[in-house]
């Protein structure tokens, strides 16, 4: 096993980390914004949105990612009324498929995670907000956010993480990440561990770098926790 | 045909196809969680130990496969063990590939995910016991053997019933990567028939509900069984 091979293997997988990185960065921030709109419908207290936002989640979280995804890249594809349709220069790119995908999934976990952190709120925050007469906007920016936020971050950081490794699952509908780069030398080259192990390890590193960012911020917004320097 | 009659029971129906797909999902899941489950447990133990050394690997095992992408370890199981294989047997003179079966690669790949998750399910489980249960058998003169059959075993089994039922679920989910290696269970029968009928949509559509249905039921199991592991707890007033 020469040095040359692996600094080659490592460059060109290093090489596929941005379709990775972009699919990843896309699709949680796509899937924040579809999660903010099924937490809200989860406590709107109006009974059918609150229905659908339990569906909601039931289904993306019951359901293996892998399908979803096939149901979105092969599935819609295959449908006439799909392609005849307006989202069809958006559909048939696998790119996008994979995005939408990963972003409706992960929304159904982030939901979760938002209603637990609102449900993490003390009562008696609101009820002193309401008595200060604050608006439903001010009181949401000003006290129920920032507490909110707080207990989102550690579960947050752990879907976060786990989007990296789902990533991987758009090898499979023909895109060029690092898990089918890797899975390509090793079959053009039949290495079998090579290839995988520095793939391996460039996406240890990558959640690694993630959970530490994590617990820094999670650090940086709890001052109060900590104890006091002597 | 319709899109019901394709998952019909009769000629031509996939019916019987998928639910077999799903009962392959099903012990292939279960087979990796009991998998887990060994793994999962001697992790535990060994970051319990207090010793240095145990604790580092356990604590490693953990960080490194929950770290990896699910689908790297289902490739790295199922390619990595059979050229272990195949370079096992050219050393005793057999030439030529020799492959794992896909559904022992398959349950040991969900297997060695699900341990991972499972060691940490199992300590948190067993630092839940109260400290004077297990200072009141050895007063009473338990030896370890005892007291882990009659004090920690059932604790830590009741305490880690809820972690567990969710870890099978990821396990049940995890499963469908398995179809990567071929082995026919409910996504790649799914795949299959929707390559063999030109139907993708229907297929995928289908074996999604099961996949649900499965999710829905198994989960229903694991409050009965939760409800039955803590009938003699005494739970604060609501």
């Amino acid at each position: 096993m020469d040095i040359d091979f692996i600094t080659k293997t490592f460059i060109r997988l290093l090489g596929a980390l941005p379709l990775t990185l972009s699919v990843w960065f896309l699709s949680v921030v796509l899937g924040a914004l579809v999660a903010a709109g099924v937490t809200w419908m989860r406590v709107s207290g109006v009974r059918p949105l609150e229905l659908f936002a339990r569906a909601y989640v039931m289904v993306f979280r019951g359901t293996p990612l892998l399908i979803q995804l096939f149901i979105v890249y092969y599935g819609l594809a295959s449908l006439p009324a799909v392609r005849a349709s307006v989202f069809w220069p958006f559909l048939r790119d696998a790119f996008n498929c994979a995005v939408l995908s990963l972003a409706l999934c992960t929304a159904g976990y982030q939901a979760e995670i938002f209603r637990g952190a609102l449900l993490a709120v003390p009562p008696g925050q609101v009820e002193a907000a309401r008595a200060c007469g604050m608006s439903g906007l001010l009181m949401f920016r000003r006290v129920i956010f920032p507490i909110a936020l707080r207990h989102a971050l550690p579960p947050y950081s752990t879907e976060m993480i786990s989007m990296i490794k789902a990533t991987a699952l758009v090898s499979l509908v023909t895109l060029w990440d690092v898990m089918s780069v890797a899975l390509k030398i090793r079959n053009d080259t039949l290495i079998t561990y090579l290839p995988l192990i520095l793939a391996g390890a460039i996406y240890f590193v990558v959640n690694y770098v993630i959970g530490v960012a994590f617990l820094a911020l999670e650090r940086r917004l709890s001052p109060h926790l900590r104890p006091r320097p002597s | 045909m319709s899109d019901l009659a394709i998952f019909g029971f009769g000629e031509g129906g996939w019916g019987l196809a998928l639910l077999e797909g799903a009962a392959m999902t099903l012990l292939v899941s279960a087979c990796g969680l009991m998998i887990g489950a060994a793994i999962g447990g001697l992790v535990a133990w060994a970051r319990l130990s207090g010793k240095r050394l145990a604790g580092a690997v356990g604590q490693a095992y953990a960080a490194l496969f929950r770290g990896l992408p699910e689908l790297l370890i289902v490739y790295f199981v199922y390619f990595g063990t059979s050229t272990l294989l195949t370079e096992t047997a050219l050393f005793f003179g057999h030439e030529g590939f020799v492959g794992v079966p896909a559904f022992a690669a398959g349950a040991l790949a969900v297997g060695v995910i699900s341990g991972a998750y499972q060691a940490e399910v199992f300590r948190a489980a067993y630092l839940a016991i109260s400290r004077g249960e297990l200072e009141a058998a050895i007063s009473v003169g338990m030896n370890r053997a005892l007291m882990a059959r009659r004090i920690i075993l059932p604790q830590v089994m009741r305490f880690a019933l809820p972690g567990l039922g969710n870890l099978w679920q990821v396990a049940l989910k995890d499963s469908s990567l398995i179809s990567v290696t071929g082995l026919a269970e409910l996504m790649r029968v799914s795949q299959v028939g929707a390559g063999s009928t030109h139907r993708p949509f229907a297929f995928y559509l289908g074996g999604a509900v099961l996949y649900l249905v499965m999710t829905v039921l198994t989960m229903r199991v694991f409050d009965i069984a939760e409800e039955r592991a803590t009938r003699g707890v005494r739970r604060a007033a609501v």
